[in-house]
């Protein structure tokens, strides 16, 4: 199997200047809305995430984390990822506006899932959704609101997947890698 | 692959029936309490149910009495939204003749999914694992004096969520080792988990030396036995054993086994003290220890519903190829 994929896509997109769209995306976003939404990030990538806006943004609120574990529509087939199934949610989520947050958007099943799971704590009074790619694809009627960058070209076989990495001088910093399914 | 087939795994050693701690390598027992740690948190949710065995069917067949396991079972099953089914088989077919192999072939024959099994033979969850189809996922909720897996599990849930790490641990089983489930899952467990020593503490008719075998230090004193401990793990003390001329009365028991402040004062001041319940006041166990604070007992019963929630959601989502 080939390591690296085809063209058109020959290198994974810059994750450091989707952040800073991103970031001015949901800055004016949160800005438009008389209270600022709760943050909440997917885990793990979209919680990276939800981390580096609430600190960019300096928020009053503190952020919240969410798993899509419970809800997978895959559990019969792949099972439960055991480090991967625990929201935490810093306050009652119902009657709050949230900005779901993540780091790909394809199938729209993660979302789905985790949308179930943040109804299991409560009755948003409505869910946002911002991404840093939305890679097309879906398999269900989901939207984001907000998204970095769109790229429709990627191959099924290949996932992006958002790395984390700590630089002394310069703080997190993101990077994508591509990775063979 | 160079490990011996276990009955409990697939080919890819995952988990497809928990008969035993026994034979288990460690990393599928670290699975176990990292998926229990997602769940224990289940009481902060408003909706305390996820649809992990939605559309499942599991059977408790408990031909032994039980309220706490099979309660809890129930619980977990249900909190992963499986459809549960209670036989209460000493009144039922088994009773008017029909074998255990019977029996099964006809819950089967009713589409289920997993039998959580408690049977007072040792090995009837491995005689039913061996004649089920592929699809159907055993779980052993005690058998006879054998194992007692999700106790054992739980038991070390409750161990890792007060003290961490097992490497450094002193860990005394007290009472009735030779005779109990309990105690042999756990030391089964303790063992794959690295845990530093393990105590069997009794007199000789209930902590016989050949214990040594299964890798603890045997204890006939109650005081050396528990000096400098940092889990006490205290048993039940059955009454049968009185009557079977092993051990000569309670009283006997409390007075030279009997947990009592001055004996707790022995071990580390951090020690935790379990008991599996239902306790036995004033024989095994005074009540101003399993009262006390050092008595974690109350936490081992709500952890064992997150270890069985983990326990039945990883055996029923591991394929079983042919």
């Amino acid at each position: 199997m080939p390591s690296t994929p085809a063209s058109p896509i020959a290198a994974p997109p810059d994750a450091e200047a989707l952040y800073a769209q991103l970031l001015a995306q949901v800055r004016n976003s949160v800005a438009a809305q008389a209270e600022p939404p709760l943050l909440i990030g997917i885990y793990s990538g979209g919680a990276w995430l939800a981390q580096r806006l609430h600190a960019d943004l300096q928020l009053a609120q503190p952020y919240g984390v969410v798993s899509s574990t419970f809800h997978r529509d895959d559990f019969a087939t792949r099972g439960l990822h055991p480090s991967a199934n625990r929201t935490a949610l810093p306050v009652p989520i119902a009657d709050q506006a949230v900005l779901l947050i993540d780091d790909v958007l394809h199938t729209g099943r993660t979302i789905r899932a985790a949308m179930n799971e943040l109804f299991d704590f409560g009755r948003p009074a409505r869910i946002d959704l911002a991404v840093l790619v939305d890679r097309g694809g879906r398999e269900l009627p989901i939207c984001p609101q907000i998204a970095a960058t769109t790229l429709l070209d990627l191959p099924d076989e290949v996932s992006l997947a958002l790395l984390r990495d700590e630089d002394v001088l310069e703080g997190i910093r993101f990077r994508f890698d591509l990775v063979s399914k | 692959m160079t490990r011996a087939h276990n009955p409990q795994l697939n080919k890819n050693g995952e988990l497809r029936h928990l008969l035993t701690p026994e034979g288990l390598p460690r990393n599928v027992l670290t699975h176990i309490l990292d998926t229990a740690q997602g769940f224990v948190s289940f009481g902060s949710r408003e909706v305390k149910k996820v649809p992990l065995l939605r559309g499942k069917s599991v059977f408790n067949l408990f031909f032994e009495n039980s309220t706490r396991t099979r309660t809890t079972f129930e619980i977990a099953a249900q909190r992963l939204s499986a459809d549960v089914f209670n036989l209460d088989i000493q009144r039922s077919s088994t009773s008017k003749g029909e074998s255990l192999l019977d029996t099964i072939a006809n819950l089967e024959a009713m589409d289920a999914d997993v039998f959580v099994v408690r049977h007072s033979d040792s090995g009837a969850p491995f005689l039913i694992a061996q004649h089920t189809p592929p699809h159907v996922h055993i779980v052993n909720a005690g058998d006879g004096r054998h194992a007692h897996p999700t106790q054992g599990l739980l038991d070390m849930y409750t161990i890792r969520h007060f003290k961490g790490d097992f490497s450094n641990l002193t860990v005394a089983i007290v009472g009735d080792i030779v005779h109990s489930r309990v105690a042999r899952s756990a030391i089964h467990a303790l063992t794959t988990l690295g845990a530093a020593e393990v105590r069997a503490v009794g007199p000789k008719t209930l902590a016989p030396d050949n214990l040594r075998d299964m890798g603890v230090r045997v204890c006939h004193d109650m005081a050396e036995g528990i000096r400098g401990a940092d889990v006490i793990m205290m048993l039940r003390l059955q009454n049968e054993r009185m009557s079977g001329a092993l051990l000569p009365s309670a009283h006997e028991f409390n007075m030279t086994y009997g947990l009592t402040p001055e004996r707790l004062a022995l071990a580390k001041p951090d020690v935790i003290v379990m008991h599996p319940g239902p306790i036995n006041r004033g024989v095994e166990i005074d009540s101003s220890v399993a009262d006390g604070p050092r008595s974690v007992i109350l936490d081992q019963v709500r952890f064992g519903i997150a270890v069985r929630m983990a326990v039945l959601s990883i055996v029923a989502s591991t394929e079983s190829p042919a």
